[in-house]
């Protein structure tokens, strides 16, 4: 599958595309299809994403994760501060759409 | 220390105001990314792997325990807690929010500080030896010439769009400790038989893709002429470096193309017309800078007695602490590299408790090295056992200055949107490995730096032992590189053969180690041992 990500204008925070809007959690990525440019184009021109692409990506039993290790940390947070990682159950998670 | 002046200080306040109206306008939708993304590099503020990072210049890694404290403030404030301090002696913060980086300047002019010209293709922050103005061994002191560098490279318009970026380096010792020869321009400030104080210029060393070791180019440039030398160095730069090709635009890829004698006759043409400009800076101004930089007020007549009883203490001693020029005072290296940890990060209370250390036993000073440490740099031989007592208890006492675990690594994969595998992982594993202080010792000096891409910034062409992280079809895979070193026997590592994957990476270097221990004769470093007996010694117990 192809999910879409990029970086939240305002604070920078990895974001991925939920198919109505933009959420901090790869969880929320759906597959966007085989041609996301229309996608990619209407969100920059709207100035909420910044540097936005697609990716491949995969269903797994732990959730949507991206194919390539960059894109893994991208999603999941730094391997050697596990403190700072965005996960389902923080507080600091709030509402992951945003 | 200098202080700005109120020329500085306008400079830079106006330029907080101008980058706060470009952050409204582009939250304000006013602007595109396309359009922002140069002023907001011309600011410091890079978009990496997680969030915008932050780089703060330190010029040439010099604060004052203000400055510091700012630092830690701001990471609490600003970031998540801690920052990175980086192997061209700034501090990084990775986790920075756009609608707050205008606020953060703001706060970093509050203290003289800035994050000007630490991205682009501008002449960047210069390096300095973190010994300047201590070291027992200095010829002359290199500060007063960096800062003089640093108002002559601040805003100059003609190389404000140079083919690539570009590094400037400045040591007043015969002992490098700024790899001075790997950067763009390195400058040694030397002393003649007549005892005429003047400065050596290498040009083109550099690291990345293509590491080259700087050649001399001006052997003896007298001091009040170094901007006028530089300027002659960086002119011809910019009119022919290679602006077709990022991968060839450095200069040392146009020293090496038209070879050092052809570039060096071109500069001095141009020194030699820039000369009739008249646009040495006079030699008042140079002694009024000099004035910043005298010496603090040194007691005279103190012991140089220290009481070496606490067996902890005197190991942190032996390796941490080094000659200062006045009797009875001392450098200390603080070590960001505890067993474990991530090299050069350090929390926002360590932050703020090195500042406090430096303004109580360091005549308020502090340095950052380019190992990513920090040097207290003046340091009362009688406080020493307080302070280290204090560092103690903050988990800063790594007695590991020079030492196999004292490594350099970039933030590689966890954190920078360039590399290609994880540096600091790698890192954490070696020093856990060799986690015991008296095995580092028996090993002696090893510097083994890390880097996540072909880019350097962990300066592993440059390690007695250097690790460079690759990307093999999606998988991490690292190369073990053996026999650089950045000092004034600058040389550049060789790999070794086929990578390994990040335990493989491990027990690699737990070999090398093994062979050196094993071939080593007396008094022989690492790197000598390497020297000596060549390459195929280490293959064989590596790969055989």
């Amino acid at each position: 599958m192809k999910v879409l990500t990029g970086n939240d204008l305002k604070t920078g925070d990895v974001i991925w595309w939920t198919g109505e809007g933009w959420s901090r959690h790869v969880n929320d990525a759906v597959d966007a299809g085989e041609h996301p440019e229309a996608i990619l184009a209407r969100e920059e021109a709207a100035q909420r994403v910044v540097g936005s692409y697609a990716i491949d990506a995969a269903v797994t039993g732990e959730g949507v994760r991206p194919a390539h290790i960059k894109e893994r940390i991208r999603a999941l947070g730094p391997t050697v501060r596990l403190d700072l990682s965005l996960k389902p159950a923080d507080p600091a998670a709030g509402n992951w759409v945003i | 220390m200098y202080q700005y002046d109120q020329y500085d200080q306008a400079m830079v306040d106006a330029r907080v105001a101008e980058f706060r109206d470009q952050v409204n306008r582009r939250l304000a939708g006013e602007m595109t990314e396309d359009q922002f993304k140069p002023l907001r590099l011309k600011n410091g503020l890079y978009l990496q792997l997680h969030a915008y990072m932050l780089r703060v210049a330190v010029p040439y890694g010099t604060l004052n325990s203000a400055q510091m404290r700012m630092l830690g403030d701001i990471a609490d404030k600003y970031d998540r807690g801690y920052g990175h301090f980086t192997t061209r002696q700034n501090i990084q913060y990775n986790w920075i929010k756009l609608e707050d980086a205008a606020d953060i300047l703001a706060d970093l002019a509050s203290v003289e500080m800035h994050a000007i010209q630490t991205s682009g293709n501008c002449i960047r922050n210069t390096t300095a030896d973190q010994f300047a103005g201590a070291a027992a061994d200095e010829v002359e002191d290199p500060r007063p010439y960096a800062e003089l560098l640093r108002q002559w490279s601040t805003f100059h318009p003609e190389f404000d769009y140079l083919p690539r970026k570009f590094k400037i380096a400045i040591i007043g010792s015969d002992t490098d400790r700024a790899a001075m020869k790997l950067h763009d321009i390195g400058i040694q400030i030397v002393k003649n038989e007549a005892g005429e104080i003047g400065c050596r210029f290498y040009v083109g060393g550099g690291m990345g893709r293509t590491p080259m070791i700087a050649p001399v180019i001006g052997d003896f440039v007298p001091p009040l002429q170094m901007i006028s030398y530089l300027e002659a160095c960086l002119r011809v730069y910019n009119r022919y470096g290679r602006r077709d090709n990022k991968y060839k635009a450095r200069i040392k890829i146009l020293v090496h193309e038209i070879g050092a004698d052809e570039y060096r006759r071109q500069v001095e043409e141009e020194f030699a017309h820039i000369l009739t400009l008249g646009l040495e800076p006079p030699p008042a101004e140079l002694d009024r800078i000099k004035g910043y930089f005298a010496d603090p007020g040194f007691e005279t007549g103190l012991s140089g007695d220290i009481d070496r009883s606490d067996p902890d203490f005197a190991l942190w001693l032996d390796q941490n602490v080094h000659a200062h020029k006045q009797p009875g005072y001392a450098i200390v290296t603080i070590s960001l590299k505890p067993t474990g940890g991530i090299p050069g990060d350090a929390s926002a209370d360590q932050i703020r408790l090195m500042a406090d250390l430096a303004k109580a036993h360091s005549f308020d000073e502090l340095r950052v090295t380019h190992a990513q440490n920090i040097v207290l740099p003046h340091v009362k031989k009688a406080d020493l056992y307080a302070l280290w007592q204090k560092l103690d208890a903050a988990g800063l006492a790594s007695a590991n200055l020079d030492l196999i675990s004292d490594i350099i690594a970039c933030p590689g994969l966890d954190y920078c949107s360039l590399a290609n595998a994880r540096s600091i992982p790698v890192a954490q594993k070696i020093s856990e490995r060799f986690a015991d202080l008296g095995r580092q010792r028996e090993l002696g000096e090893l510097k083994l730096k890390i880097s996540g891409c072909i880019n350097a910034c962990g300066h592993h062409h440059a390690g007695h032992i250097g690790i460079l992280g690759v990307d093999r079809k999606g998988v991490e895979n690292y190369q073990l590189l053996i026999g650089g070193s950045e000092g004034a026997d600058t040389s550049l590592g060789t790999i070794t053969g086929p990578g390994f994957n990040e335990d493989g990476i491990v027990d690699a270097v737990e070999k090398a180690t093994d062979v050196y221990l094993a071939q080593r004769t007396d008094g022989e470093r690492f790197l000598d041992t390497y020297r000596r007996i060549g390459m195929a010694p280490f293959k064989e117990a590596i790969y055989g």
